[in-house]
C-alpha cells in the first residue's frame, strides 16, 4: 500500500492503542491484519473476542498520479518561509523537492505557476459534512445522538454519508482533510473521524489511515438546553456529568488493563461507551471540546487535570483570547472562527482579533468552520483574522496565518508528521491558487490530495460529482 | 452546527410606519466637509482620480476632479484612499434586536398574516451591532421581518442616530412575502396551496377596499384576514410599494413573476437560488434580485445552487443586489461583493450591487451614489473595499462622521495583555 511508510508515527500510536484497548481504526490493511497481536498467538481468547478483530478499518488507497512540477510560483510552506519564484515537485504521493527542483522525473507534468501561489492542503478540524449532509432533509440529521447526555459509544463514521454533495464543494476550496465530529447536543457526543476529501463509495474509503480518533465533548448552552428536562440543566450539571463518566471510565480502564496484562480468567465485559473514555484516559483518543466561554474552558482544563488527560483542542473558543496564556501552558489548541459571533449568549464576546491574540500568547490557533459553507473559503477567513490582527497592531505573519488552516489543524488531528506543511518527504496534499490566498479574488485552481489531482478548476473532468449530484444539480464550483 | 443554528436567513424580513424621508431637516447644523485627494467611485459615473467630495447640510453638494473647497470646510485628506458611497445591506439585522440573539430579535411577530407589522418602533439605536456594521462601511440597512409567509414590511434605516425616527430612510420600504419551502405550511403543506392563499388575500384586500361600507354592515362574505391586514396590502397592490418575494426554486421564481404580472406588483426577488435557470424571464420583467453570491449547497429548495448564479443573472441583464447571510454579519457585505467578483461578476457591477441597485430597488432615490443632492453617506477606505487587507477608515452618515469604536474593541483592549487590565 503506497505511502504508508511516512505515516509511521501515527500508526505507532494506533498500534499502541490497539494493544491496550483493541479498538482502533485501521492503519491500512496490511498493518491492521498483521501487526498488533504479533507474539500473542498463544494467548487465551485469541480471535474469539471482538476486541482482537479489525474495527472498521480504513480501506483508503492513494490514487496514482504522474509526477508534477509547479514552477515559478510563490510557495507558502507553513514552516516559516514564503518562497518566491520557487518550484515544487510532487511524486508518488510525496513532496520530493521544494525551492529548486533539479532534473525532472520521466513523464512529469510541468505547470507554470507564474503569479500563482502554492500552499499545503487545507485542513478543517470541525466539520459535520456527511453527518449533516445536504440536501438537509430530516433523513440526514445523523450528527447528534441526542438520547443521552453521554454517548461516547457512537462513532461519527457510522453516520457519514460519502455522497454528501457538500464534499466536492469543500474540495474546490482547497480542503484535503477534515475531522467529522458528532454534534454538540451531548456532554460527550461520540467519536470523530478524520477523512480525506476524495470520491468514495464507503466511509472506509475516506478514513485517513492511522489517524487517531477524537471524542467530541461539549460545554455550555447546548447540552443543558437539550437535556433541561432530565438533566443536566445547568453548567454545574454539565461538569458533574463529565466527572461521573470519567470516574466510571477509570474503573473500566483498570479492569481491562489488568486483564490485558496477562489475559487470565474471563475478560471483563466490553462497553463501547467506556472503551472510548478509557481511550481518552490512556491518551489514545483526542478530546475535541466544543467550549465557548473562557471560564468554562478553564473548568475543562481542570477536569482534564483531575483525570490525567489532555484536551487537544477547544472548538468554537469565542473567548479563547481571554485565557490564551492558560491554553499555551496546557498545550491545548483553540479552534475558532474569524468573525462569527453574537448568535447566542455564549458567543456574545466574539472579537475579530481572537486568533491573533491566541497566537501572540504562544498558544496554537486554528481556524475552523463548523460549516459546509465556510469550509469552502477557509483561506478567506484566515485572511480576515490575519488582517484584523495586523490592524490592531498584533504582528501576525503570513506564515502564522497560513498555519491556522494547515499545520496547526494537522497537529490537532495528530497527523502533523505526515501533512500540513510543504517540506520534502511530506504527503503531497497541495493546493495551487490562482493568486494570493489571502485575497478575496483568489481561487483554488488545482488540488492534489495525497498526490492525486482531485480537483482542477480548468478541467470539468476533474470536478467530482457525488451520486446525489448526478442528473439533478450542478456541482456549483463556478468559474 | 453552524448553518442549522442560524436557520434560513432568507426568511428574516420586516415592518410599517409613515413613509419617511423626513431626515435632512435636522441636519442643517452638520459641518461642511471636503474629502480631497482620494480615488472617488461615484458609482453613478466613472472613477475620479484625486477627486473631491463636498458634504454640507447632510448632503453631498459636489463631486468631481476640479471642485473648489469652500471656505471654512473641514478638509479630510484622502490621498491614496478609496472613496465610495456608503454600502446598503438589503438583508440587515443591525438594530433589530440584541446582537444576533434570536430570543431578543425584534424582526418577527407571531401569527402568519402580518402585512401590517412594521418593526420600525422596535429598532434600538444603541444596539451594539450598529457600529459593527459601520466598520464594514455599511451605512444603510434594509431590515426585513421574518417568521411567516407574510411577515410584515421591510424598513430601510441609516445606521446612526439617537432615535428610530432619526434613522428611517424609508418605511415601509417593501411588503415581504416568502414563497420558499419554509412557507409550504401556510398552504397546508403544498406550495400551490400557499400561492392560492396569497391570491385569496390579494383578492380580499381589493374587495374589502371596494366594499368597506357593506363590510361594516356585514353584507359581504368573510375575508381571509382582518381589515387592518388587508389594508396593509393595498400600497403593494397599487404599485406604490415594492413586494419583496423570497423564492428559490425555479418554479417558485416563475410563480412570483406570474403573481407580479397578475396583480401588477413592483417585484423584488430574494434568494433566487435557481435564478440562473430563469434569468431571461427575470431580466425581461426588469425585476431586481437580492441574493447571496456564495450559495451553492443543493437542497430541495434549490437543487441548482451554483456559485456563478449572480454572474449568470448579470449576463442576462438583471440588476442584482448582493446581500450576505449571517445575521449580524453586515460588516461582511463587502466581502460578499468581493466573492461575487471572484465568481465572475465585474468589479463595477459588484459595487453597484451593494450601493446603487439596492437604493433603486427599495425606493431610496437619494442613496447609493456620490452625486450632488444625495444623502451624504460616504466611506473612505484604505484600499479596495472588497479586500480583507482594506478597512473602512472613516464613515459618514447624513454628513456626519460616525464612530467606528465597537464593544469588540473594548474587549480586545482589555485582554490585549494577559492577565488582563482591570
Amino acid at each position: 500500500m503506497g505511502g504508508i511508510g511516512g505515516r509511521r508515527t501515527t500508526c505507532d500510536r494506533e498500534m499502541k492503542m490497539r494493544r491496550w484497548t483493541g479498538v482502533v481504526a485501521a492503519c491500512g490493511l496490511a498493518l491492521a491484519a498483521a501487526a498488533p497481536l504479533a507474539g500473542q498467538a498463544a494467548e487465551p481468547f485469541k480471535d474469539t473476542l471482538s476486541i482482537d478483530r479489525p474495527q472498521y478499518p480504513s480501506t483508503y488507497r492513494r490514487r496514482p498520479n504522474p509526477p508534477v512540477v509547479i514552477r515559478n510560483a510563490t510557495v507558502m510552506t507553513a514552516m516559516g518561509t514564503e518562497l518566491k519564484n520557487a518550484s515544487i515537485l510532487l511524486q508518488d504521493g510525496k513532496i520530493v523537492a521544494i525551492g529548486e527542483v533539479g532534473s525532472l522525473p520521466a513523464g512529469a507534468q510541468v505547470i507554470d505557476g507564474t503569479g500563482k501561489f502554492v500552499t499545503p492542503g487545507i485542513i478543517d478540524t470541525h466539520s459535520h459534512m456527511g453527518v449533516y449532509a445536504a440536501p438537509g432533509t430530516s433523513a440526514e440529521q445523523d450528527g447528534n445522538e441526542a438520547t443521552n447526555p453521554v454517548t461516547a459509544e457512537v462513532w461519527a463514521e457510522h453516520s457519514i454519508w460519502p455522497h454528501d454533495p457538500q464534499i466536492p464543494l469543500a474540495i474546490a476550496g482547497g480542503v484535503t482533510v477534515a475531522q467529522i465530529l458528532p454534534g454538540s447536543a451531548n456532554l460527550i457526543g461520540g467519536r470523530s473521524a478524520v477523512i480525506r476529501l476524495v470520491p468514495a463509495r464507503t466511509v472506509q474509503e475516506l478514513k485517513y489511515p492511522g489517524a487517531a480518533y477524537g471524542v467530541k465533548m461539549a460545554c455550555g448552552e447546548n447540552p443543558k438546553r437539550v437535556y433541561q428536562n432530565r438533566g443536566p440543566s445547568t453548567r454545574m450539571g454539565n461538569m458533574a456529568g463529565y466527572r461521573g463518566a470519567f470516574i466510571s471510565a477509570e474503573q473500566y480502564r483498570l479492569k481491562w488493563d489488568k486483564w490485558l496484562k496477562d489475559r487470565k480468567g474471563d475478560p471483563p465485559a466490553r462497553d463501547l461507551k467506556m472503551e472510548t473514555l478509557a481511550g481518552v484516559l490512556r491518551g489514545d483518543i483526542y478530546v475535541q471540546n466544543h467550549c465557548y466561554r473562557a471560564d468554562e474552558m478553564a473548568q475543562m482544563l481542570d477536569l482534564a487535570q483531575e483525570f490525567g488527560f489532555k484536551i487537544r483542542s477547544f472548538h468554537h473558543g469565542i473567548e479563547a483570547y481571554k485565557i490564551a496564556d492558560l491554553l499555551a501552558k496546557a498545550g491545548t489548541a483553540a479552534s475558532v472562527w474569524s468573525d462569527w459571533g453574537g448568535f447566542k449568549m455564549e458567543a456574545y464576546d466574539e472579537i475579530l482579533e481572537n486568533l491573533a491574540l491566541i497566537t501572540q500568547a504562544g498558544a496554537r490557533g486554528v481556524l475552523h468552520t463548523d460549516s459546509p459553507d465556510g469550509i469552502q473559503r477557509m483561506n478567506q477567513d484566515a485572511a480576515k483574522a490575519m488582517y484584523a490582527g495586523i490592524r490592531a497592531g498584533i504582528p501576525i505573519t503570513r506564515d502564522q496565518a497560513i498555519r491556522w488552516i494547515t499545520a496547526n489543524p494537522a497537529w490537532v488531528l495528530g497527523i502533523d508528521q505526515q501533512t500540513g506543511t510543504l517540506e520534502s518527504g511530506k504527503t503531497a496534499d497541495v493546493v495551487l491558487w490562482s493568486g494570493d490566498p489571502f485575497s478575496v479574488y483568489s481561487k483554488a485552481e488545482k488540488v492534489w490530495n495525497d498526490g492525486w489531482l482531485v480537483f482542477d478548476r480548468l478541467d470539468k473532468a476533474r470536478q467530482y460529482k457525488t451520486d446525489f449530484n448526478l442528473g439533478q444539480t450542478d456541482p456549483g464550483v463556478g468559474r | 452546527m453552524r448553518n442549522r443554528r442560524v436557520g434560513g436567513w432568507a426568511d428574516r424580513r420586516i415592518g410599517w410606519v409613515a413613509t419617511g424621508m423626513a431626515l435632512l431637516g435636522s441636519q442643517v447644523t452638520a459641518q461642511t466637509i471636503a474629502i480631497t485627494g482620494g480615488t472617488v467611485y461615484p458609482v453613478s459615473g466613472p472613477r475620479i482620480e484625486r477627486g473631491t467630495v463636498i458634504i454640507a447640510g447632510g448632503k453631498i453638494v459636489a463631486v468631481g476632479a476640479n471642485v473648489a473647497v469652500p471656505a471654512g470646510a473641514t478638509v479630510i485628506d484622502a490621498s491614496g484612499k478609496w472613496v465610495t458611497p456608503g454600502l446598503i445591506h438589503a438583508n440587515a439585522n443591525a438594530g433589530g434586536g440584541v446582537a444576533g440573539l434570536f430570543a431578543y430579535s425584534e424582526q418577527s411577530k407571531q401569527g402568519d398574516i402580518n402585512p401590517s407589522f412594521n418593526l420600525a418602533e422596535g429598532i434600538d439605536p444603541a444596539a451594539i451591532t450598529i457600529p459593527v456594521a459601520r466598520t464594514g462601511g455599511v451605512t444603510t440597512g434594509v431590515l426585513t421581518p421574518n417568521g411567516s409567509f407574510l411577515p410584515g414590511v421591510a424598513v430601510a434605516i441609516d445606521l446612526a442616530g439617537d432615535h428610530p425616527e432619526d434613522m428611517i430612510a424609508r418605511s415601509p420600504a417593501a411588503l415581504m412575502l416568502d414563497m420558499t419551502d419554509a412557507s409550504k405550511g401556510a398552504g397546508g403543506g403544498a406550495r400551490a396551496g400557499t400561492l392560492a392563499r396569497i391570491r385569496q388575500l390579494f383578492a380580499d384586500a381589493i374587495e374589502h377596499d371596494r366594499r368597506r361600507l357593506e363590510f361594516k354592515r356585514g353584507a359581504t362574505q368573510e375575508f381571509s384576514a382582518s381589515p387592518a391586514e388587508l389594508d396593509a396590502l393595498l400600497p403593494a397592490l397599487r404599485g406604490a410599494m415594492p413586494v419583496f418575494i423570497n423564492a428559490n426554486r425555479r418554479i417558485d421564481i416563475a410563480n412570483a413573476l406570474k403573481l407580479a404580472r397578475e396583480y401588477h406588483l413592483k417585484l423584488i426577488l430574494g434568494g433566487a437560488i435557481e435564478g440562473w435557470q430563469v434569468a431571461a424571464a427575470i431580466a425581461a420583467a426588469k425585476v431586481p434580485v437580492v441574493m447571496e453570491p456564495n450559495r451553492d449547497i443543493p437542497s430541495f429548495d434549490g437543487l441548482g445552487a451554483r456559485l456563478d448564479n449572480v454572474t449568470l443573472l448579470r449576463e442576462a441583464g438583471v440588476k442584482v443586489v448582493i446581500a450576505q447571510g449571517d445575521p449580524g454579519g453586515e460588516r461582511s457585505l463587502r466581502y460578499a461583493a468581493g466573492n461575487a467578483v471572484r465568481n465572475g461578476v465585474s468589479w463595477d457591477d459588484a459595487l453597484k450591487a451593494i450601493t446603487l441597485w439596492p437604493a433603486e430597488a427599495f425606493g431610496l432615490g437619494l442613496y447609493g451614489s456620490l452625486e450632488a443632492g444625495k444623502v451624504a453617506n460616504v466611506v473612505i477606505w484604505s484600499g479596495d473595499p472588497f479586500e480583507f487587507s482594506s478597512a473602512a477608515e472613516k464613515v459618514f452618515i447624513r454628513g456626519r462622521e460616525t464612530s467606528l469604536r465597537t464593544r469588540e474593541n473594548e474587549l480586545r483592549d482589555r485582554y490585549r495583555t494577559l492577565p488582563p487590565a482591570r
